[in-house]
């Protein structure tokens, strides 16, 4: 197989199931049911994820593309996250627009679409190919907020993640520009040679701190947030799973690619404003979150805090930092999908369940979808023998080891904070319903499919927090084999390196 | 005999620009007005994409643009289906009557 088919194989797969979809839409009747395009594109996910799993058992690190495009144990690691919350969505919403809207196959579609997006920006080394991978999920995300069309609040949310969206990759694509122009290339790896003999410092560090504006915008850190609650509130349960966890996982693999491998030689530079950006996001998310009624917004503020808690791996040494960074993006990702999955499944499409209030009685009227939740709540506060306690504890003794204590304390402090919040939602949850909320009674049962698709988030969710060992040393090998193939190319460009380096065979 | 303009010249007409988007998009209240000060922002970055290509002697900051622009072209046709969605449920373009989620 060509070597730019290979390195592409999952990206290929999904973009062939998504226009298949689009094609086979129009043909099905008007009133008939859309399910068998969900199964459609649930096979397309699977075939994506075998593909991306063949891709690491080969054991090497693939280039295509002109070194665009350079599939890693890192790239791949990425792939299986993305792959896995579009199969967890996929799962949770085939019943989700039953007898609502026609035109399902879209969304379908779009969700294929918008994983193509994101798995090509995990496995970009050009920062070109990056903006191009952005901007396909992110356009794919805009449309899927809006979902919804009758729904004020849906285009509502729709259009505010559109404007700032945009806004953000402006932002991006400036600071890519003046990357170019201090370096003359806009390839990581080039970027990170230009940077060494780089006549103008000034403008390579303005470009980073531009790059690291637009991301942050992207994965919804402090002070760059403010779009998050209202996006989050408005848009269907099921896509905000999506786009809580898979674009930012995606976003997060370019912003350690970018900072790591691209501009290594001013991390004491970043460092600081990753330590800035991961405080103010923890601090401002959990306040946040302590003040709101609504579930989903109250998660949204969540999110936020969540994304402090990964930035706080990028103020550690690389080796470590990348791992507890990957480690914690699976981690963060299981639960959170799964919590709106089990949210989806609550409130159903017209949003039956809103605050907190509706949620009272639960555990009394829905006793597994209550368990479940409760288990994706606990994991997102960091009890331990969840994923979401060994995720932190790696993220935070990754940031002591590189002396930030203070960092670490600052972020222990928030978890304590966050219990509160996410403790008065279980508090609802079991707490007896008064004689008028009915608001519950209506709730259909759960199908096989969305069972299926809870039952995988959980599955992940306890094998992180109990076994991590087989997550943690592949989250090592992906740090490894960035490091590795950066070592690589430093050497390739001098020519008084003579290190074989025995891992890549083209 | 014609007189050379410096790159200079054009990063920091390419900087003003990308600012009136910036300073646009923070003070306007109509979405399509808030739409078009995004799309010179993206411009001001495509001229400094050109400026550099030019200064480097490197089509690849030409490449960018046409990238640039093709994604751009997309964003413009989700943008204004969106907001033709927005027009729709609430006959109104200005951003501060679009408030339905405040808490």
């Amino acid at each position: 197989m060509s070597p730019n088919v290979l390195a592409l194989l999952p990206e290929i797969i999904l973009t062939l199931t998504g226009v298949f979809i689009m094609m086979a839409e129009p043909c099905l009747a008007p009133n008939s049911s859309r399910k068998p395009l969900g199964w459609i594109a649930i096979a397309g996910t699977v075939g994506a994820l075998v593909a991306s799993w063949y891709q690491v058992s080969l054991g090497v690190t693939i280039h295509a593309f002109s070194n665009t495009i350079q599939v890693d144990a890192f790239s791949v690691l990425f792939h299986y996250v993305i792959g896995a919350v579009v199969l967890v969505t996929l799962l949770g919403s085939l019943d989700y627009f039953e007898g609502n809207a026609s035109h399902a196959g879209e969304y379908f579609a779009l969700l294929c679409f918008g994983a193509v997006g994101m798995m090509l920006m995990a496995s970009s080394v050009e920062l070109l190919m990056v903006f191009v991978g952005l901007e396909i999920s992110s356009i794919s995300t805009y449309i899927l907020c809006g979902f919804r069309k009758g729904q004020a609040t849906g285009s509502e949310s729709s259009i505010k993640y559109f404007l700032l969206g945009s806004f953000a990759t402006a932002f991006f694509l400036y600071g890519v520009a003046l990357a170019f122009g201090a370096t003359g290339s806009t390839d990581l790896y080039a970027v990170a040679l230009g940077l060494q003999t780089t006549a103008t410092p000034a403008l390579a560090f303005t470009a980073l701190a531009l790059i690291l504006i637009g991301l942050g915008f992207k994965v919804s850190a402090a002070p760059f947030h403010v779009w998050t609650p209202d996006v989050y509130q408005g848009a269907p349960a099921p896509v905000v799973g999506l786009m809580s966890t898979a674009p930012k996982a995606a976003a997060f693999a370019v912003l350690l690619r970018i900072t790591f491998t691209g501009f290594p030689i001013y991390q004491h530079r970043w460092t600081v404003l990753m330590w800035v950006l991961a405080a103010l996001s923890m601090t401002i998310g959990n306040l946040g979150a302590l003040l709101q009624r609504d579930v989903k917004r109250m998660l949204a503020y969540s999110s936020i805090a969540h994304a402090g808690y990964l930035l706080v791996a990028f103020t550690a040494f690389p080796f470590d930092g990348i791992a507890a960074a990957c480690f914690y993006t699976a981690t963060y990702a299981a639960m959170n999908v799964g919590a709106f999955a089990v949210i989806t499944q609550i409130s159903g499409y017209d949003e039956r369940a809103r605050t907190i209030d509706d949620f009272t009685g639960l555990g009394q009227k829905r006793p597994y979808l209550a368990a479940l939740l409760s288990f994706f709540l606990l994991s997102l506060i960091g009890i331990p023998f969840t994923g979401g306690f060994f995720g932190k504890f790696y993220v935070f003794s990754a940031a002591i080891h590189n002396g930030n204590v203070w960092l670490a304390v600052i972020g222990l402090l928030n978890s304590g904070v966050a219990c509160f919040y996410y403790l008065r939602l279980l508090a609802a949850v079991y707490t007896k319903p008064g004689a008028e909320s009915a608001r519950l009674n209506q709730l259909r049962p759960i199908s096989i499919p969305a069972a299926v698709g809870l039952a995988l988030a959980a599955a992940a969710t306890l094998t992180l927090g109990i076994l991590p060992s087989g997550a943690v040393s592949f989250a090592e090998y992906a740090s490894h084999s960035t490091l590795i193939e950066q070592g690589r190319q430093e050497c390739a460009a001098h020519p008084d390196c003579h290190i074989q380096l025995q891992f890549d065979v083209r | 005999m014609s007189a050379q303009v410096p790159v200079a010249a054009y990063l920091i007409l390419a900087a003003v620009l990308f600012s009136i988007g910036v300073a646009a998009f923070l003070i306007k209240r109509n979405l399509i007005t808030i739409f078009m000060s995004i799309e010179l922002m993206l411009n001001a970055v495509n001229l400094t994409f050109v400026a550099f290509a030019h200064m480097w002697h490197q089509v690849s900051g030409q490449i960018f643009v046409f990238f640039v622009m093709v994604v751009a072209a997309a964003e413009a046709a989700v943008g204004l289906a969106i907001i033709i969605a927005i027009f729709r449920t609430r006959e109104t373009l200005n951003v501060d009557s679009i408030d339905l989620m405040k808490s």
